[in-house]
């Protein structure tokens, strides 16, 4: 009985551990894909190596996971079996990878927050059309995202984070020689980094700034008709398109086809709006449509001047306030009440959009109070400023007093010592 | 008066003029005056009374603004008036309960919680307390 | 009136009984030569100072030293405390214009061998009540608790930190810490409040005691002559206020045309502002250390110039009685021609430093 129990045991003690650290072993054995490619070097071990960092290798699929084959088998031929896809032709590309990520039920086990219809909006976009003409020079989903080395978008080094979108689009649409044939300009990325926008975001580092696909769409992307193109700046700067909504603009633009922002704006070479836009000089954007003598006319330089008035108000309640500071007098209080004007400035040049005169001089003469207040403050501090000198000479006139008494009071004593 | 006296005379009254001269100013600095706030951690905000339900008003928190909001329901609430997205001054819009800065149109509930725009972090909330007619403001730390 | 300030003379003068003290003052002499003129700046020292404790008392009304409440304390004194702007303007002026006046008066001293025999002591309680107003400056500038303060007190208790062997305890003992802290700006305070003024008493008493005692010291070259002697009550001393006075005027003009900073209040996470450095009285230190080598031998080169200031310190503090031939009242040009090395040090590396920044 004793000796039975004893052999079950051993089995036990042996067997056991061997088939878990065979399983174990078997488990951790590297896929014969990665292993063989590796060994190849240069073209042939670059997948291997791009995948490390691919952001599905992060969800535990592998190279058969989309190409097929079987990544136990060590013997190329046999790895190569049936299911074996290999690399997909161009024109494939899309329905590849759409092959799971068009697969809701798929897709959910391991991001249930990603979007499943890329393929749908890809087909409506400007590259898929191509694509399915057979035009495969257009854009497929590995010229974006990259073909093995994936990375989230939410990647800072991935090619549709937004600070690397522009460039990457660029690498197509603003080669001349690649896009030659195609009827559409190439200028546009040379044209947005002189934007406001790329200001933003390359210099502020504001990842909310827009960048191509804010405005274009990513997998549906198409240039925005001239109606949307608004539609698409209301998407950041809606108090902006409402104010234009409601001002007798809106209907003469869309009557005549014009695109609303973009007329007075730009597209992609959006400068930061300058004052002069406004009004009837040089620069301003008005007396391209409007002659001198119409009603518009004398409403845009009315406009101008009630902006230009305030302003120079601001500007001459922070010259005080900086004359007083020059003199030494603390204005930080009044420089605070200041930035409400400042505010105020910034939402008249909003409603300028609304051409609503009355609506403008509201909003004017609330910063005007504010004004006031500062004005009152910087005379405040240049009257302190004029206290101090007085001060400061009243008390030097008494000292010299007391000088000229001391040195009088020296020369009385001296004298009195010599004759001692 | 002979010369001895002169200077006497001249060296005090001179002597007096100073001592005034640098007194006065020592005088009317330790004076208190009208209640000076030196520190950012608690500031009266307004008093009571003064803004209406769904209403708000900007104040000073140490050499920053804020904002004070009466809600609708009566309910007092105080923030950082400074929008996290690039500094604008916000605001509160009364139709729609919410906060709104107006240089991008960020838009934060009555919680400083972020709802849309692009402000990437919602606004520093106080603490509101009454103190008698004064709305007293405080940093929660 | 005579007769009341007669009677209140008599009166004290029989509880305190101060006429031995009174007969003893009446003899005391100065000696007038053509260089007596640097006998002023001790009393210019000790004027500014009674400057400095009354402002620095004054002060103390509206500072509040704590980092959420010192920067905007001085903001307040500043902008809103009737004469704040001159009360703190005078304090942070008269610190600096203090502390020249010290250095003037410490090189005057040792230029006319002021420190010998039997002076000794005045010039080593001299050199202890320099070391003590330093320190007076570094833990007020400390106090506003602004950008620049902030960043120049991590520089300089980095440096203090790298000091051999001690340098660590040092650094944690003076900054409450490892590093700046919540409690360094209290610990500064009551360095500069409470300690320092405690030093500078029983320093100071002593100081002014052998002065008193001791009377002025003549140049060596005049050790023999008969010079012409003044009265140091009344002469010497309404001299002295004379200089006082015109100090006043100048501490005024500086306040009212170029009162003192507030600057921008201290952010620890911010980044170091470019161009840091400390007050202008620790810049030629700051400067050597910044252009010594990295190593010299086997050294650290910073640890090497440090541990040099300490011993030329040293060195500076034992010069009675390492100039013997001075104690002999026999002229020593080797002294003289170290002063003025070391004197021309100074005025270089302080003007290099801001001259050429980015040494």
């Amino acid at each position: 009985m004793k000796q039975r129990h004893k052999k079950s045991s051993l089995v036990f003690i042996l067997v056991v551990p061997a088939v878990i650290l065979s399983a174990l072993t078997v488990y951790a054995q590297t896929n014969s894909c990665i292993a063989c490619h590796r060994e190849m070097g240069d073209e042939l071990a670059m997948p291997a190596e791009a995948f490390k960092l691919d952001v599905h290798q992060e969800f535990g699929l592998s190279c058969s996971d989309c190409h097929g084959g079987n990544p136990a088998e060590e013997d190329v031929d046999l790895a190569k079996d049936g299911t074996f896809e290999g690399a997909p032709l161009r024109e494939q590309i899309p329905e590849f990878c759409a092959s799971c990520h068009s697969d809701s039920s798929y897709m959910r086990r391991y991001n249930p927050s990603l979007r499943v219809d890329q393929l749908d909006l890809y087909l409506t976009s400007g590259h898929g059309k191509l694509i399915k003409e057979g035009d495969t020079k257009a854009a497929v989903c590995t010229d974006c995202h990259g073909t093995h080395g994936i990375l989230a978008s939410s990647h800072p080094k991935s090619w549709t984070f937004p600070w690397n979108i522009p460039d990457m689009c660029g690498r197509c649409h603003a080669d001349k020689d690649f896009m030659k044939g195609y009827r559409i300009p190439t200028n546009q990325l040379e044209e947005y980094e002189q934007s406001v926008h790329a200001y933003a975001l390359f210099e502020k580092k504001d990842l909310s700034a827009p960048v191509c696909n804010d405005c274009h769409g990513n997998h549906g992307a198409a240039p925005p008709e001239v109606t949307s193109i608004a539609f698409v700046c209301r998407q950041c700067h809606p108090s902006t398109g409402e104010l234009f909504s409601k001002s007798p603009h809106k209907t003469v633009y869309d009557e005549l086809g014009i695109s609303e922002c973009e007329a007075c704006h730009g597209n992609h070479k959006i400068f930061p709006p300058s004052d002069d836009m406004l009004g009837t000089g040089e620069k301003a954007v008005c007396i391209e449509c409007h002659d001198p003598d119409s009603k518009p006319y004398q409403i845009a330089s009315r406009i101008k001047k009630l902006l230009d008035d305030f302003i120079q108000q601001t500007d001459s309640a922070r010259d005080l306030l900086e004359q007083a500071s020059g003199k030494g007098v603390d204005v930080s209080n009044p420089m605070f009440k200041l930035r409400e004007a400042n505010t105020l400035l910034i939402m008249v040049r909003n409603l300028t959009h609304s051409l609503d005169i009355p609506a403008i001089e509201e909003k004017i003469q609330e910063g005007e109070k504010v004004i006031l207040e500062v004005q009152e403050a910087g005379q405040a501090a240049l009257k302190e400023a004029t206290f101090r000198r007085r001060g400061l000479i009243i008390s030097t006139f008494f000292v010299f007093l007391l000088a000229i008494a001391l040195y009088l009071k020296i020369r009385l004593i001296e004298k009195k010592n010599q004759a001692k | 008066m002979n010369r001895r006296n002169f200077v006497n005379i001249f060296l005090g009254s001179s002597l007096v003029g100073t001592i005034v001269s640098f007194l006065y100013p020592v005088v009317r600095y330790i004076l208190p005056s009208k209640r000076i706030e030196a520190s950012i951690k608690k500031v009266t905000a307004a008093r009571l009374g003064e803004l209406a339900p769904n209403s708000y008003k900007i104040f000073k928190f140490g050499t920053t603004p804020g904002i004070l909001i009466q809600t609708k329901e009566g309910e007092l609430k105080a923030f950082s008036a400074v929008c996290t997205h690039l500094t604008c001054n916000v605001l509160y819009e009364s139709e729609t309960e919410t906060i709104l800065c107006p240089c991008h149109n960020g838009r934060f509930d009555l919680s400083g919680n972020v709802i849309s725009g692009p402000p990437p972090a919602p606004l520093e909330s106080y603490i509101v307390e009454i103190s008698g007619e004064e709305i007293i403001v405080s940093r929660k730390t | 009136m005579n007769k009341f300030l007669k009677d209140a003379l008599i009166y004290i003068d029989g509880r305190f009984k101060l006429s031995a003290l009174l007969e003893f003052a009446k003899k005391k002499k100065v000696p007038e030569h053509k260089h007596s003129i640097w006998y002023y700046f001790g009393g210019i020292c000790l004027f500014l100072f009674v400057i400095q404790v009354i402002t620095g008392i004054l002060l103390l009304l509206y500072y509040s030293p704590s980092v959420d409440s010192a920067y905007e304390s001085v903001h307040t004194l500043m902008s809103r405390v009737k004469f704040g702007w001159l009360i703190r303007s005078v304090h942070s002026w008269s610190a600096n214009i203090l502390i020249s006046a010290i250095l003037i008066h410490m090189f005057s001293a040792f230029f006319l061998r002021a420190y010998r025999k039997p002076r000794e002591l005045t010039w080593i309680s001299g050199f202890f009540l320099l070391l003590i107003f330093f320190a007076f400056g570094f833990s007020g500038y400390l106090l506003p608790w602004n950008e620049l303060s902030f960043f120049a007190t991590r520089v300089g208790t980095d440096i203090a930190g790298t000091v051999p062997l001690i340098g660590h305890a040092l650094k944690n003992f003076i900054l409450g810490g490892p590093e700046i802290s919540d409690v360094t700006l209290p610990r500064f305070f009551w360095f500069h409040v409470a300690i320092l003024p405690l030093f500078t008493v029983i320093i100071l008493g002593v100081h002014l005691v052998l002065v008193q005692v001791l009377g002025m010291s003549k140049p060596i070259s005049l050790s023999d002559d008969k010079v012409r002697e003044v009265p140091f009550f009344p002469n010497f001393i309404l001299k002295d206020m004379l200089g006082w006075l015109l100090i006043l005027v100048l501490i005024g003009v500086l306040c009212v045309f170029l009162p003192w900073e507030i600057g921008q209040k201290a952010d620890p996470f911010a980044g170091t502002p470019l161009g840091i450095k400390p007050e202008w009285y620790f810049t030629f230190m700051f400067t050597t250390l910044k252009i010594v080598p990295s190593h010299i031998l086997f050294i650290e080169g910073e640890v090497l110039a440090i541990l040099g200031f300490m011993v030329g310190g040293l060195l500076w503090m034992l010069v009675p009685f390492l100039d013997k031939k001075a104690s002999k009242e026999k002229k020593s040009p080797f002294f003289t021609w170290v002063g003025a090395f070391i004197l021309l040090y100074i005025i270089v590396f302080t003007a290099l430093t801001y001259l050429l920044p980015n040494l």
